[in-house]
């Protein structure tokens, strides 16, 4: 199913939490709603659900408005941080529950529940916790149970809300695969929202990046990454530095000193350049380079990170060399960047 | 042997003093609650078992003792019901004079209970406002069991609606979410979701509003009129058995009721481990 959503609002008390966002997501595709807290991505999934109705702006499912039905009328799965199961059920009857309670005519056998929930148990790899209540299970397995529940009633899309926000890292990590793994097999549109940037590269086809209510940039981790659309997104993503420098057609000048024709295209001023600590590399050739004092050096896997302090206002950024150098710099070293990226300055 | 027992005891504990507590609950419940009602039964078994079964089985006091425990489970029942609405209203909307109406609810706990007997009666008697209303359509309130059931559901009220309310502020909206976004329309939601969570704290308010039914005795004898078999409540006929200097009879009626009123809580409270253990309430 796919869904798109239109020009959608939506205000808490006057507060605008979702600023006229559209999204187009594509039947089968795994997309990540990514932002920090307050931006919108949970509000956003809520709406889509129906667990909120918008202030204006549309839903739809496929080619049906979906934006005036009731959430039970919208046939999706929902998945909670803190899995909402229904304590005083036992896993098989939490599993069946969103059949049992189908009006008459559309409720299927027994039998057919009962061989329906046992399907989604060996789905979820939890084939004997059936008649467990949710407190004997690890949070893990009852993130799973969570989403077998939601699985059970067909929905047509599938949303998750920080689905691994309440668990450890590593329990974390092992679901993601599995979660990525299960989207494979059973090919459901799947939108979950996360604030961890690593989840949503891992996971996704493409990451919504979202800030203030309105999305930054749509795009696969690939062009999210490489070519951020905004300074926040450069800055959200990843590690970066920034550099206060200004252009003169097309060349940038930092502290009055030319980086080279590195801006063609933008407009002179005052700009900011944005750099990736392995986008810096160390060279001898003052020309074109960035020369910075070594504030810190610090091991970071298998590079070693050095904050250097640049030109008069001291601004720091941080340089990834390969940890393999052995190489510990100090005083003042040079740096000429492969690689940056310029957003003017307003 | 008590050296094998004893170190449990002084296993060392986070928490310290845990032989002071201890001993201070055992002597203050034995202060308060155990030697009173321990003399009670005392008392009651020294009657020899004959002259007991005599006393217990006399029938004004059978009567009695039946109208006591009946009007005491309507009462909590009618309380279960309306201290849940009243709780669910209170949490669940915000409107205009909410604060005030939570503070009428402590009312009867403050009131003494003779004031509220005393207007209840005004109220329900043949020529009270409520009385003169219900009196064309053949409804007597005043004077009868009825009266009683009124009474003891006023007094009762407040252990539902406190005991209920703090459960229900916390139940988790995301449940009540996970079954709607599951296909389940409020009414199922309600009674297949949130009901049963609120079902352990139902089930002790409905225990206190009992116990304090069963032995309330202040608002009832102006409202019950207290005819002999028909509305006289068993704590007055024990009072009326003192009154006659009959000691041995008000104990045989006290001996009763205490005996009926510990098995009821003990199966309520029973009833609640095993939903306790069965659903992870005790976290």
């Amino acid at each position: 199913m796919d869904i798109s959503v239109r020009r959608l609002c939506k205000e808490f008390d006057r507060y605008p939490a979702l600023n006229g966002v559209s999204l187009e997501v594509g039947s089968g595709e795994l997309i990540a709603l990514l932002g920090p807290s307050g931006s919108g991505k949970t509000t956003l999934l809520r709406l889509i659900a129906g667990l909120e109705f918008p202030t204006s702006g549309s839903i739809y499912f496929g080619k049906e408005d979906a934006s005036q039905k009731s959430v039970q009328e919208r046939n999706v799965g929902f998945v909670f941080q803190h899995y909402a199961l229904f304590r005083h059920m036992t896993v098989i009857d939490n599993i069946s529950f969103g059949l049992r309670v189908r009006g008459r005519r559309n409720r299927p056998s027994d039998a057919a529940i009962r061989k329906r929930a046992s399907d989604l148990l060996d789905l979820i790899q939890l084939p004997n916790v059936a008649n467990r209540f949710p407190h004997q299970l690890s949070g893990g397995q009852r993130q799973r149970v969570a989403l077998a529940r939601a699985l059970a009633i067909e929905p047509r899309v599938l949303l998750l809300d920080e689905p691994f926000g309440a668990l450890d890292a590593k329990v974390r990590k092992e679901l993601r695969r599995w979660l990525r793994e299960l989207h494979e097999r059973t090919g459901h549109t799947t939108i979950f929202v996360t604030h961890d940037q690593e989840e949503a590269m891992e996971m996704s086809d493409r990451v919504v990046v979202m800030s203030q209510g309105r999305i930054e940039q749509v795009g696969t981790p690939d062009e999210i990454y490489d070519r951020p659309a905004s300074p926040f997104v450069f800055s959200f993503i990843g590690d970066s530095g920034e550099l206060a420098v200004t252009i003169d057609r097309g060349e940038v000048f930092l502290d009055g000193r030319s980086l080279g024709p590195l801006a063609e295209g933008l407009p002179d001023g005052r700009a900011r350049m944005f750099l990736r600590p392995h986008d810096l590399e160390i060279t001898d050739d003052p020309a074109g380079a960035i020369s910075g004092e070594v504030a810190t050096v610090r091991r970071h896997a298998a590079t070693r990170r050095i904050e250097i302090a640049v030109g008069e206002k001291r601004q720091r950024i941080e340089v990834a060399v390969p940890a393999t150098r052995g190489f510990v710099p100090e005083g003042t070293q040079t740096f000429r960047p492969v690689r940056c990226r310029l957003f003017p300055a307003n | 042997m008590v050296s094998a027992v004893l170190p449990k005891l002084k296993e060392p504990s986070v928490i310290p003093g845990f032989g002071t507590t201890l001993g201070f609950t055992l002597f203050y419940l034995s202060a308060i609650v155990l030697i009173p009602l321990g003399a009670l039964v005392l008392r009651a078994a020294g009657l020899g078992l004959s002259e007991f079964l005599t006393l217990a089985g006399d029938p004004r006091t059978l009567a009695a003792l039946k109208l006591s425990f009946l009007a005491s489970l309507a009462a909590a029942s009618i309380n279960a019901v309306f201290g849940l609405l009243v709780a669910w209203v209170l949490v669940r909307y915000d409107f205009f004079g909410r604060r005030l109406i939570d503070a009428i609810i402590d009312l009867p706990f403050a009131l003494p209970t003779a004031v509220a007997g005393i207007a209840l009666t005004s109220l329900y008697a043949p020529n009270g406002w409520i009385g003169g209303v219900l009196e064309p359509l053949g409804l007597k309130v005043a004077y009868t069991p009825i009266g009683v059931v009124v009474a003891l559901t006023f007094v009762g009220l407040p252990f539902v609606v406190r005991t209920v309310e703090p459960v229900l502020r916390d139940l988790d909206r995301e449940v009540e979410e996970a079954s709607a976004t599951l296909g389940a329309g409020r009414l199922a939601t309600v009674t297949r979701v949130v009901l049963p969570a609120l079902l352990p704290a139902l089930l002790t308010g409905y225990a206190l509003a009992l116990a304090r039914a069963i032995g309330e005795y202040g608002s009832v004898i102006f409202i019950a009129g207290n005819i002999p078999y028909v509305s006289e409540i068993a704590p007055l006929l024990i009072v009326i058995r003192l009154e006659e200097y009959n000691y041995a009879a008000a104990t045989a009626v006290a001996a009763e009721m205490l005996a009926i009123a510990f098995l009821m809580l003990l199966a309520i409270n029973l009833i609640q481990a095993y939903s306790r253990r069965r659903f992870g309430h005790a976290a």
